[in-house]
């Protein structure tokens, strides 16, 4: 055998982003779509697309703050949870600019109490998994629970409504068409993407994942890696938070629980190997497009509201199955999985 | 060993001829004749891919021969095979893994096959227990039957695996690199466990790179080259030299160093080096250009001496100098900044993230010089750095995206001192580099070595396997209970009297 010098295709520019994952994911996006398409007359349409495009950042940045620690061979389980005390925190502070006619001033700062908030409680976890080693989940659980009564003490188990119109334009507005949230989840998709694929962390991370001794004794600062990689999760909640609270004009501890496991399952279908290492934002971001589409599409049929959720879950299972078999077949994806 | 075989007895254990095993088009053995006497132990020889497993996956039924084979046990033909039908004759092999149970205890592992069965029934437990004890009665050793496999060390665990291939009866045990993790002590043990089997007239094919016990424990070698016979020697007259070459069908001419580098720079000079528990009083210097070799047995404190230099731990007393100037390395991180190199004796867990690609191992530590405009990682960067190096060192690949774990044991390696090459180091650590290679690839793997020492790099290269600092090294010193013991000079030293010093 020679070393190859010769790109193949598939190696370079944009064919390396159109790899047999993504090809995949893509053609499972045009089948979901057109199934719903024939099942549903008014599927194909603009409202459908929008209210997608609205509900999507929410799960979508969450899944992305789910992202790295999974890929670093962990779990964030505080993630929505954070978000909501994220939110909370800039709830709290344009309340104090004077609620719906809080100025720029306050606008601004309450995105940076968000974003810090966030951040600050990503930090504080990673550190504890970083520096004792303790498992991720039992972690990240902790603070979940820490985090979520914090919140409800603050709050008295109410809500907190009322942001300037400038605020809410953040969740419900559109700029030349296109709904705000998308565009604020595409920008992170893609900060995300650079991240990982071509930053120092990035590559820390996925190292970390596989086998975080070989990696230290490599020279690779894995505590500061991994402090790093829950601190940018926690940043993530906190921007969740901002654009959860900006789409309901209000925020309530407990606002967006269900998502969790979402994000886990956004992950897996993602092709995010559950045991850390390996994974990409790219086919993640497609997935949850996928999975939004499903969900928008079962609720377009007019299916019962508890049987839609049934009929998502088993959309999901048929996905899996296919997926599993497709892998099997596909000889070049299993090099270099486990 | 004396020769197991009764005078007279004509009669082989397992005969094998004709037997050829082909995998999509590929010959993993071609015509392979081979057999063994009751009680004798035969060793099987060649390197990684020669076709030994391939072997004993036919003797023990789990792979089927092409047709044409003849295969008779105890002069009888065996028909088609099974795993079952192998050990129902008492064909019993114990696999490198050793595919035991850590949760489980002692006297349950041992019994573990008298449980198997479709049916659930009670678990006679005080029998269980019994029947383990004599087994290990038989091979003269005690274990704690209630302990969990887990609380072993590795080298008792290879002893449980023994005990349960005997409570089927075995006739013929087939042990797959059984000594590759052990120490020496330990290893004798295993040796001595070896020829109580034979005095049982119990066959034992031995399968080891360990060349030095196979000359001493083996009557016979067998020796497979790509998947052909090479031939069946007695080992009487068989030198490891001649061994190598049989196995890799290249021949090797060691010589010992004989360069004078007295008047190089020194590169480390340590200084009354301790740490509590684990070494003691440590003086020695490397020179620029020098390799010293670091011998002794497992727990010496080679390894944990080696960690200091790499920083990963810190010395309670005493001095480390690098090119003169006194270090303190608070992390490994300051020691490879410094121009520290470490490759582990762990490969597996330590030296290589396995799961990820060639392209990712080889640049993990020298990230930092990849990057574009800052802070991204330049691809163009890291290719050209790999591309570079696999050519370099003559690593041998299919594509730079596939997981390391891909390549074979002297390629890992090759990528682990490309990673460490690549930091431009002045000192390089080597601890034990050798664990898991074949023996024609070490070849190779010395060959880098000291090239990279005649172009000036101070290495200290730690070894258990004596021939290996003795033919590379310009010095070799003896560590004991955490202590040097003892300083030689290949170049007028004969290698038995370091071999003695050593295992006395």
């Amino acid at each position: 055998m020679t070393t190859r010098s010769i790109p193949r295709p598939g190696e370079r520019g944009i064919g390396r982003l159109l790899d047999a994952d993504v090809a995949g994911l893509l053609l499972l996006f045009v089948v979901v779509v057109a199934v719903f398409g024939a099942a549903a007359d008014n599927f194909l349409t603009g409202s459908t697309f929008a209210s997608i495009a609205f509900q999507l950042p929410e799960l979508g940045l969450l899944s992305l703050a789910m992202l790295m620690p999974i890929i670093s061979g962990g779990f964030n389980l505080a993630i929505t949870f954070t978000a909501n005390l994220s939110g909370l925190a800039m709830a709290g502070i344009l309340h104090a600019g004077g609620g719906e006619s809080a100025g720029v001033l306050f606008i601004l700062l309450g995105i940076a109490a968000a974003l810090a908030t966030g951040a600050v409680v990503g930090w504080a976890m990673g550190a504890i998994i970083a520096t004792t080693g303790a498992h991720p989940i039992l972690v990240s659980l902790s603070t979940m629970i820490f985090v979520r009564g914090l919140g409800e003490f603050l709050t008295r188990g109410g809500d907190i409504s009322g942001t300037p119109q400038a605020v809410q334009a953040i969740g419900q507005g559109t700029l030349l068409g296109i709904p705000a949230p998308l565009i604020v989840f595409a920008a992170a998709v893609l900060v995300w993407h650079v991240l990982m694929s071509r930053t120092r962390l990035g590559f820390a991370t996925r190292m970390i994942g596989s086998n975080l001794e070989a990696t230290r004794y490599s020279g690779v600062p894995t505590r500061r890696s991994l402090t790093l990689v829950y601190t940018l999760s926690g940043l993530m909640c906190g921007l969740a938070g901002i654009v959860m609270l900006a789409r309901f004009n209000s925020v309530r501890v407990g606002h967006g629980e269900a998502y969790l496991l979402i994000t886990v399952l956004a992950c897996f279908l993602g092709r995010v190997d559950p045991f850390g290492g390996f994974g990409r934002v790219l086919p993640v971001a497609i997935a949850l497009v996928i999975l939004q589409v499903i969900a928008s599409g079962l609720n377009l049929l007019g299916a019962n509201q508890h049987l839609a959720t049934a009929l998502w879950g088993g959309f999901l299972l048929v996905i899996m199955i296919a997926r599993s078999v497709w892998a099997g077949r596909s000889l070049h994806r299993m090099i270099g999985r486990r | 060993m004396a020769d197991p075989a009764e005078p007279g007895e004509t009669i082989g254990l397992l005969e094998l001829e004709h037997v050829s095993k082909q995998f999509g088009g590929v010959h993993a053995l071609d015509d392979v004749r081979f057999d063994i006497l009751p009680g004798e132990v035969l060793c099987l020889a060649g390197e990684n891919g020669c076709g030994k497993s391939t072997l004993i996956k036919i003797i023990s039924g789990v792979h089927q021969p092409e047709p044409g084979a003849v295969m008779r046990f105890a002069g009888q033909p065996m028909g088609t095979m099974t795993p079952g039908a192998a050990r129902a004759l008492g064909i019993q092999v114990i696999w490198q893994d050793l595919a035991l149970f850590p949760e489980m205890s002692v006297a349950e592992n041992i019994g573990f096959e008298r449980n198997l069965g479709a049916r659930p029934r009670p678990v006679n437990r005080t029998a269980m227990r019994g029947a383990a004890q004599k087994i290990l009665d038989r091979l003269g050793v005690r274990l704690p039957l209630d302990a969990p496999l887990r609380t072993l060390p590795i080298a008792q665990r290879q002893i449980v695996a023994i005990a349960r291939a005997l409570v089927g009866e075995a006739r013929i045990v087939f042990m797959d690199e059984p000594t590759a993790s052990l120490s020496q002590a330990e290893t004798d043990a295993l040796l001595a466990i070896v020829r109580r089997l034979s005095a049982e007239r119990i066959a034992v094919v031995f399968v080891s790179h360990r060349l030095a016990e196979v000359l001493d424990v083996c009557s016979r070698v067998t020796v497979l080259r790509d998947g052909k016979l090479v031939g069946t020697f007695p080992t009487a007259g068989m030198t490891q030299t001649r061994l190598t070459e049989l196995m890799t069908g290249k021949s090797f001419d060691y010589a010992v160093g004989q360069r004078d580098l007295a008047a190089a720079r020194p590169v480390l000079t340590v200084e009354n080096l301790s740490r509590r528990g684990e070494y003691e009083d440590i003086s020695l210097t490397i020179r620029a250009g020098e390799i010293v070799g670091v011998t002794g047995r497992l727990g010496s404190g080679r390894t944990e001496f080696a960690l200091s230099l790499f920083g990963m731990t810190q010395p309670d007393r005493g001095t480390i100098m690098l090119d003169g100037k006194r270090v303190r390395f608070g992390s490994n991180r300051a020691a490879i900044r410094a121009g520290v190199a470490y490759v582990s004796e762990d490969r597996l867990q330590l030296g290589l993230v396995q799961p990820q690609s060639i392209t990712d191992n080889t640049v993990i530590a020298v990230l930092d010089r990849l990057l574009g405009p800052k802070p991204l990682i330049s691809g163009g960067k890291r290719d050209a750095l790999v591309d570079d190096w696999i050519r370099d060192l003559g690593v041998k690949i299919g594509r730079k995206e596939d997981a390391v774990s891909t390549l074979s044991g002297g390629n890992q390696q090759r990528i682990v001192l490309a990673k460490w090459l690549a930091t431009t180091p002045r000192l390089l650590v080597l601890d034990s580099p050798t664990v898991g290679v074949d023996v024609g690839a070490r070849a190779g793997i010395f060959a880098i070595v000291r090239r990279l020492a005649e172009q000036g790099l101070a290495i200290l290269l730690i070894s258990d396997e004596i021939p290996e600092v003795y033919f590379n090294a310009d010095r070799v010193l003896h560590m004991r209970d955490g202590r040097i013991v003892g300083e030689y000079r290949p170049a007028a030293t004969a290698i038995d009297a370091i071999e003695e010093a050593v295992h006395a």
